[in-house]
């Protein structure tokens, strides 16, 4: 079938079947291969992307039901060669071990820092608690995440 | 995955003679629980009607002393709307703990109440605030709509429209969640009408059930009620190995006292 997908500001009319998945779409058809797939089945989170401004886990997604949607994944969020702040601060607080998970708890934690820029411990656990690290590096991810709303804060920048 | 076919329906009625003409398919409304169903092979529907962007699914509105929900309308939407968040703060914090952030953007009320999950926050709300289940065919009491794990009134090709849940004086829910999938180990929502008290209850049972027990406690003292002794049959209750039968209910008396220490009014 037949599908158009604005992918980190770019057109595409792509052609898959029914049953492809929108993780799979972005990572072999478009090659983003920055939007990871850990488990599969919903529960990690790696694969984390916005859909239409929302955050959604795209192995459970249809290529098919974002049909006609703007998609940002891990690859659209920096300007150039300038990161977007919590990349910055994700790097700066080291807040990864293996690095598997980052994307998707990146694209959470702009998402959780959208609806709350100055969140509370409780909030930030609460925003990420979609997806998993399996290092179990949580306290760095908590404090990247800490560290980037006080840095957009200060630079006035939104989510 | 099985393959299937995929139609995006264009109105409640297209979708539902869809569902009409082939008895294996299924409709698609977020898909929370559908497509991880499939993707492990314990369903492989022939086609997917997709009813998620229909408009006649959309739309929050108070009427009388009703909140109507349209079926399509996803738990983050339910969480952050103003007008939920006056008339009943309850459904708005229920609907924030469902899951968990990107399951809340993807996930339906109508999805969640025709799926039925006997661990599921919503069907609570629907029985708890007396709600009425509309469809394309009519409208079901919650407590017709509800037929136990899995199971509900709806017909092959009925389909939810909307919920519409009656305002209460005052209403909270409390959960005990699984760890991992968020989902109630045991959830009660108490609310207090102008004619008596309703608690639901699910997570507990093989489905979700209305606690005579709790109401009338509720109903002899509005003020103090001591759930912890209330009598529970627990041979009614589900046992797994998250937790066995007692377990769960004592959830029961210990998430209506958390639910009663936290009962808030519409403002």
């Amino acid at each position: 079938m037949k599908i158009q997908l604005t992918v980190n500001g770019q057109s595409h009319a792509l052609d898959c079947e029914p049953r492809t998945l929108l993780a799979d779409l972005l990572r072999e058809t478009l090659g983003l291969t920055g939007t990871h797939v850990g488990c599969d089945t919903s529960q990690c989170g790696c694969c984390t992307v916005h859909l239409d401004g929302e955050p959604v886990k795209s192995c459970t997604v249809l290529a098919a039901q974002a049909d006609g949607s703007r998609i940002t994944t891990i690859e659209g969020l920096a300007g150039g060669e300038t990161l977007h702040p919590v990349q910055e601060a994700f790097a700066a607080c080291h807040g990864l071990q293996c690095g598997f998970c980052t994307p998707g708890m990146i694209m959470a934690s702009v998402d959780l820092l959208k609806r709350h820029p100055e969140p509370t411990d409780d909030q930030i656990r609460e925003g990420l608690a979609g997806n998993l690290c399996r290092c179990t590096g949580y306290v760095n991810i908590v404090e990247a995440v800490r560290v980037a709303s006080r840095q957009m804060a200060a630079a006035g920048s939104k989510a | 995955m099985h393959a299937f076919e995929y139609i995006r329906a264009r109105s409640v009625a297209e979708a539902s003679a869809a569902l009409q003409a082939d008895p294996d398919a299924r409709p698609l409304s977020g898909g929370m629980t559908l497509l991880p169903t499939m993707k492990m092979r314990l369903a492989a529907p022939s086609c997917l009607i997709d009813i998620a962007r229909l408009p006649d699914l959309q739309g929050i509105s108070l009427q009388a002393d009703r909140l109507r929900i349209g079926a399509a309308v996803r738990h983050a939407q339910v969480a952050a709307d103003p007008q939920v968040a006056r008339a009943l703060p309850a459904l708005a914090a229920l609907a924030a703990g469902i899951g968990d952030p990107q399951v809340r953007s993807r996930g339906t009320l109508g999805g969640s109440v025709a799926n039925n999950d006997p661990a599921a926050d919503y069907p609570a709300a629907v029985l708890g605030l007396d709600g009425i289940v509309h469809t394309n065919q009519r409208d079901i009491a919650a407590a017709d709509f509800f037929q136990g794990l899995f199971s509900t009134a709806l017909a092959s090709a009925e389909l939810i429209t909307a919920v519409s849940f009656r305002i209460p004086v005052r209403a909270a829910y409390a959960k005990f969640a699984q760890a991992a999938s968020g989902y109630a180990l045991t959830g009660v929502l108490l609310a207090e009408y102008a004619d008596g008290w309703r608690v639901a209850v699910t997570g507990a049972g093989p489905g979700v059930f209305q606690w005579q027990t709790a109401q009338a406690l509720l109903r002899s003292n509005s003020a103090s009620p001591d759930f912890h002794q209330a009598a529970i049959d627990e041979a009614s209750l589900n046992t797994d190995l998250h937790a066995p039968p007692a377990y769960r209910a004592q959830l029961m008396r210990v998430m209506a006292a958390q639910a009663f220490a936290s009962l808030s009014r519409p403002s």
